[in-house]
């Protein structure tokens, strides 16, 4: 697959393009904008519910290898990685290394 | 919480310093362990390491290049599949329209905003956002950039590695690297919004996505974002009214 042009060329036009379009697009509506600006702070607002929706789809639809892993598991290890980030100290890094490892075990245990 | 780096006597170190910010943040091992399993996905598809590099290195999304390169690994009809990119792609317009004003300087010019606006990802923009307002605004370009190069960097080698390992991942070890995206989003985007408002659009994003998900409703990511992220400015500006 890798000798001919046409993957390099689907890279472009699939997976370059119709991507970076967005953030051009971002580049222009953010001119004349600073960040007080009331629709700043609505569109950051956007951003972030954006982000929500993406984690819980991951978790919900799972994509490929994290789909062999229950629902409940990967609900429970999501919360606990957050419970985990409340009681460490308020370090993100704990809360993924505890909601990795609830991951693993409990996929372990009831796989 | 980090201390904001002393103000920059030129964009070089404001740009080491930025990379010096990349190499202390979670997410040099976040964005690592996610894109070994974009190198291993990669591999399995049959597509060469320049390939799979090159779309860490332009498309720089990662659930986009998980689309991207199982699209065309499945021999999808190229439209639906840059559809499918392009609609995962939407969120990336907030982020950048919400991040480039926290950098711009009015004398800035339009093509010195097109390198941030290429290396904002969920990650660099997460750690730009806590980050910005603790260097000088004329450094931030500098910095920012220099923040995307060190995520960018590490996000190119997991790419190496998980290709290189590829035969050797076992499915709980590439669920787990999967598994990082939502739980590094959901404790670092918590950890970075200091306003109530943030807060309130992540919980709000959370059961909305969740709903329009299960639902199965079409550009469902979109909706929960335009309807998360309404409902927090709105109850954000009465509570504000109020007070």
């Amino acid at each position: 697959m890798s000798a001919d042009l046409s993957p390099w060329l689907l890279l472009l036009l699939v997976g370059f393009l119709p991507n970076e379009i967005w953030r051009l697009i971002g580049v222009v509506l953010a001119r004349g904008l600073d960040e007080s600006a009331g629709a700043v702070v609505w569109v950051r607002a956007v951003a972030t519910g954006v982000l929500g929706g993406v984690i819980m789809r991951i978790v919900l639809i799972p994509p490929g290898a994290l789909a062999s892993v229950p629902l409940p598991v990967r609900l429970g290890a999501l919360a606990l990685g957050f419970a985990g980030y409340r009681l460490v100290r308020r370090s993100p890094f704990a809360g993924i290394a505890i909601g990795e490892a609830a991951l693993l075990i409990g996929t372990l245990l009831f796989g | 919480m980090s201390v904001p780096p002393a103000e920059a006597s030129s964009a070089l170190a404001a740009y080491t310093q930025g990379l010096a910010a990349a190499s202390r943040s979670v997410f040099l091992f976040v964005v690592f362990g996610t894109y070994v399993g974009i190198g291993a996905l990669a591999h399995d598809l049959g597509f060469s390491l320049p390939w799979a590099l090159a779309t860490t290195l332009l498309v720089w999304a990662a659930p986009n290049q998980v689309i991207l390169i199982s699209a065309l690994g499945a021999h999808m009809a190229p439209l639906a599949a840059a559809l499918a990119v392009s609609l995962s792609g939407v969120r990336l317009l907030p982020m950048v329209v919400s991040l480039l004003p926290l950098v711009k300087t009015p004398a800035v010019r339009t093509r010195n905003l097109l390198v941030p606006a290429h290396f904002t990802a969920i990650s660099v923009w997460v750690e730009g956002l806590r980050l910005l307002p603790g260097v000088a605004r004329a450094r931030r370009i500098a910095f920012y950039n220099g923040l995307g190069t060190g995520i960018l960097a590490s996000a190119c080698a997991g790419t190496a590695a998980g290709f290189t390992l590829a035969a050797n991942l076992p499915v709980l070890f590439a669920a787990g690297l999967l598994f990082l995206t939502p739980a590094s989003f959901l404790v670092s985007v918590y950890n970075s919004s200091r306003l109530a408002i943030d807060r309130l659009a992540l919980g709000l994003g959370l059961a909305v996505g969740a709903a329009l998900a299960l639902a199965n409703v079409a550009f469902d990511l979109v909706w929960t974002g335009v309807i998360a992220g309404t409902l927090a400015f709105v109850v954000d500006r009465v509570r504000k009214a109020r007070a």
